[in-house]
């Protein structure tokens, strides 16, 4: 490892009482300042936070490859412009989070390493093939809504770097999902069969974007059983103790839910979901919960894309090789001070 | 420099000055084999959007701290010292410090 840096490494132990430490994260986490780096934490803070932002970055990276793969296939010269600038933003995403996952002490070569051994996964909401151009619309408009939602929220997490990432993040995910939806009106406004292919697209990607985005159900409510929502309302409530997470997973889906409905309406695009209809008592859209069986349907039986995703993914590292090494060999030949040797 | 193996650049901390009349701020880190490399990827990663005016990559490992745990022997200089402030006095006029100040 490159000499642990002491902005970011994490400070050993002083001789200071455990419990003392302790109360004075609580305290700061209560007052809703932010932990940084060398600030002393609890290990399952730092366990959990590595878990999330390590997983949050595999996933934008992942999350690259079914738009990625219409690039060369886009309609428009505006519209390849556009999808390019999306799939690089989504390329930042994961280094940005890389690179607040790294102030915790791990080391980002070891996060990919995790990932290309399947011992850290990517979200599975990409394990699923963008079949038509309507899907590079449909998932910009469904996954990435949904990654707002969820990300919004994420701004203001406990934890410094991440919060601050996640700002970034947020900014430039505006722009994806407008311009994803502004595909899928374009598609709607034209022949039928663009509509058609709309709403086929649409049809793919909702239950992805609905279940996996938001992760399983954790409320009874939500369409849990009672032992897992248990399981999930602890994960989630100790989350939330530690101000990493501030809402359930299944109050986001409900909020997801309730800002699609209306937005399909105005394409006239129907969701694929028959319950859905507007519960005035509520004050919120009713849709079909996301129980496991539903969740499980959502991830897919077929693991053949979670295997190209992540082959895909193998291969661009390894065929990347010789420009880290001729990169190492220029800093080395120059003293990695950038100027040659005289 | 030493320390780089493969698959593991050196980390660089990246400082950007977005705007006219700011400061550089940290913004985050990039890894890099040496500084143009590094300078790219900080190019590449921190300003895809405005028109900022100027980027500092820094060695992770030449910036030297002081953390907030050392707060107390550390910057002790800076606390219960209220004299440092103007509000510790008396305003110029009746009106308040925002007042008008010719007689
Ligand atoms: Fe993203
Ligand atoms: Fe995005």
């Amino acid at each position: 490892m490159p000499g642990r840096c002491p902005v970011t490494a994490p400070t050993t132990a002083p001789a200071v009482d455990e419990g003392d430490l302790l109360a004075h994260f609580d305290a700061l986490v209560a007052a809703g300042e932010t932990i940084e780096p060398r600030d002393w934490m609890p290990d399952g803070y730092r366990r959990m936070l590595v878990r999330q932002i390590a997983q949050h970055a595999h996933s934008e990276i992942i999350g690259m490859q079914p738009e990625g793969a219409w690039l060369t296939r886009a309609p428009s010269l505006h519209r390849k412009s556009v999808l390019i600038a999306k799939v690089q933003d989504e390329a930042g995403h994961g280094l940005y989070l890389y690179s607040a996952a790294e102030t915790l002490g791990v080391d980002r070569a070891a996060l990919l390493d995790a990932l290309h051994r399947g011992q850290q996964r990517a979200s599975a909401t990409f394990n699923h093939p963008a079949l038509t151009w309507a899907d590079t619309g449909a998932i910009a408009w469904l996954t990435d809504g949904a990654a707002v939602i969820n990300q919004a929220p994420l701004c203001r997490t406990s934890y410094g770097p991440y919060a601050r990432a996640m700002r970034r993040v947020c900014q430039e995910e505006a722009f994806h999902v407008r311009q994803g939806y502004d595909l899928m009106r374009a598609l709607c406004e034209g022949t039928p069969e663009q509509k058609a292919m709309a709403q086929d697209a649409v049809n793919r990607w909702w239950l992805p974007a609905v279940a996996l985005m938001f992760g399983p159900p954790d409320t009874e409510a939500g369409g849990a059983d009672a032992r897992t929502a248990a399981l999930g309302a602890a994960v989630s409530r100790r989350a939330m103790a530690w101000g990493i997470k501030r809402h359930t997973n299944d109050e986001l889906r409900q909020r997801f839910v309730d800002s699609c409905v209306p937005q399909a309406e105005r394409l006239g695009l129907t969701l694929p979901d028959p319950a859905i209809r507007w519960n005035e008592e509520r004050g919120h859209y009713d849709f079909t919960p996301i129980d496991w069986d539903t969740y499980r349907e959502a991830l897919g039986d077929d693991t053949h894309w979670a295997r190209q995703r992540i082959a895909h993914r193998r291969a661009a590292h390894e065929d990347g090789a010789w420009v880290r090494e001729a990169a190492a060999a220029y800093a080395a030949r120059t003293d990695g001070t950038g100027g040659e040797d005289e | 420099m030493s320390g780089t193996r493969e698959g593991a650049p050196a980390s660089w901390e990246v400082f950007l000055r977005s705007r006219r009349g700011l400061a550089h701020q940290h913004v985050g880190s990039v890894r890099a084999a040496g500084p143009d490399a590094a300078l790219a990827a900080a190019r590449d990663l921190y300003t895809r959007r405005g028109e900022p005016l100027s980027l500092w990559v820094v060695r992770s490992d030449a910036v030297h701290t002081a953390s907030p745990d050392e707060r107390d022997p550390y910057f002790a200089g800076a606390r219960h010292k209220p004299y440092r402030y103007p509000e510790h006095f008396a305003p110029l006029t009746e009106k308040g410090p925002e007042g008008e100040h010719h007689e």
